[in-house]
C-alpha cells in the first residue's frame, strides 16, 4: 500500500460513528482488548502512521494508515453495572475500524 | 507490559545494535550514556509546568497550546523535549468547572516524558492501567481527587503515536501570582490529571 499524504482524505470524519472490529491476532496490536466489537464516535482525525502490527512483524515497507481519536461511552465498554458516566478516548488504526450504520 | 520491556526481542536487538556500533567504532558506550543522561536530566515536569503557567497567563498562548501542542512547544524552546523522530505528536486536553481530563496508556506506559519527567511507577502499573479506564471517579478519589458528581471525566488512552498532558484549571487565589510562581503550583499528578493542579 503506497503510503498515504499527509492531506490525503481518510475513510472517516470527526462525528461519524464506528465499531471496532472484532479481532484476536496471534501478533502484536494497538486495537485495546477491552475496545474491540464496540461502537465509539470519530472525535478528531490524526496523520497517517505506520502500522504497527505490521512493524512489529517485521513487514518491510508497513502498511501506512490513517489514526483516529476515537471516543467511546463507558457503558459500551463495561456494560452497565460499570462506574457508568465516564468517556474513554483511545487512538485507533483505520483497520481498525468499520462504519457503523443503522440505528443501535 | 513495562515490567517485560527489557526481555523482548525489540531490546535484545537495541543491545545488539548498541552492541555493534561500539564494535565498529561509531560511538562508545559513555557517548550513549551521556546522550540518556542528558535527555533524562531535562525531562521534567517543570516543563509541563511551564507550558501551563504561560497558558494560565496568556489567553493566547493557551489557544495556541490546546489547538496545535507543537507550535506551542517551539514558543517556549520546548520541542527537543518530544521525541519527533519518531512521530510522537503532543496533544493537550484542558480540564474545564464541567470536564476532568486523565490520561493512561493501557498497553504499555507512554506519556510525555520530555515534559512530565520519567514516568512514575504507579502510572506503569497494572491496576493504575486496567482501573483508570473502567473506574476513573474512584481511582482519581484515591489519588485524593474527589470530584464532584457532576464533572463529567474523560479518559485519554495514548494507544498510538499522540502523547497526551492536561492543561490543569487555575487554581482561585493566584491572582496575584505571576507565571514563575505559577509554574511551581503545578505538579506531575496535574499534568496526568490525577491531582488538581
Amino acid at each position: 500500500m503506497a503510503e498515504p499524504g499527509p492531506d490525503a482524505a481518510g475513510r472517516f470524519r470527526p462525528g461519524d460513528r464506528i465499531r471496532t472490529r472484532t479481532i484476536d491476532p496471534a501478533h502484536h496490536t494497538r486495537l485495546p482488548r477491552y475496545a474491540r466489537g464496540r461502537l465509539g464516535v470519530v472525535e478528531r482525525v490524526q496523520r497517517p502512521f505506520p502500522l504497527p502490527d505490521d512493524r512489529a512483524r517485521g513487514i518491510a515497507p508497513p502498511r501506512v494508515e490513517r489514526v483516529y481519536t476515537v471516543a467511546f461511552d463507558a457503558r459500551e465498554l463495561w456494560g452497565d453495572a460499570g462506574e457508568g458516566a465516564h468517556t474513554v478516548t483511545i487512538d485507533l488504526w483505520e483497520s481498525y475500524l468499520e462504519p457503523e450504520r443503522g440505528d443501535r | 507490559m513495562s515490567d517485560e520491556h527489557a526481555s523482548l526481542p525489540i531490546a535484545a536487538r537495541v543491545r545488539r545494535l548498541e552492541e555493534r556500533l561500539i564494535e565498529a567504532g561509531v560511538l562508545t558506550d559513555a557517548e550513549l550514556d551521556h546522550a540518556l543522561d542528558r535527555f533524562l536530566a531535562s525531562a521534567s515536569p517543570t516543563n509541563g509546568a511551564r507550558l501551563v503557567a504561560r497558558a494560565w497567563v496568556n489567553p493566547g498562548f493557551r489557544g495556541l497550546l490546546l489547538g496545535d501542542a507543537p507550535a506551542a512547544l517551539t514558543h517556549l524552546g520546548l520541542t527537543e523535549r518530544m521525541h519527533a523522530a519518531t512521530g510522537e505528536i503532543l496533544r493537550v486536553v484542558e480540564n474545564t468547572p464541567g470536564r476532568h481530563n486523565v490520561i493512561v496508556c493501557t498497553l504499555c506506559s507512554c506519556y510525555p516524558v520530555g515534559l512530565l519527567g520519567p514516568s512514575p511507577s504507579w502510572y506503569k502499573s497494572p491496576a493504575y492501567r486496567a482501573r483508570v479506564v473502567r473506574e476513573p471517579r474512584a481511582v482519581l478519589a484515591e489519588f485524593g481527587l474527589d470530584l464532584p458528581p457532576d464533572v463529567e471525566i474523560t479518559v485519554w488512552d495514548a494507544s498510538a503515536e499522540a502523547r497526551y498532558m492536561v492543561l490543569p484549571q487555575r487554581p482561585a487565589g493566584t491572582g496575584a501570582l505571576d507565571e514563575a510562581q505559577l509554574a511551581r503550583l503545578v505538579t506531575r499528578g496535574g499534568l496526568v490529571g490525577t491531582a488538581a493542579a
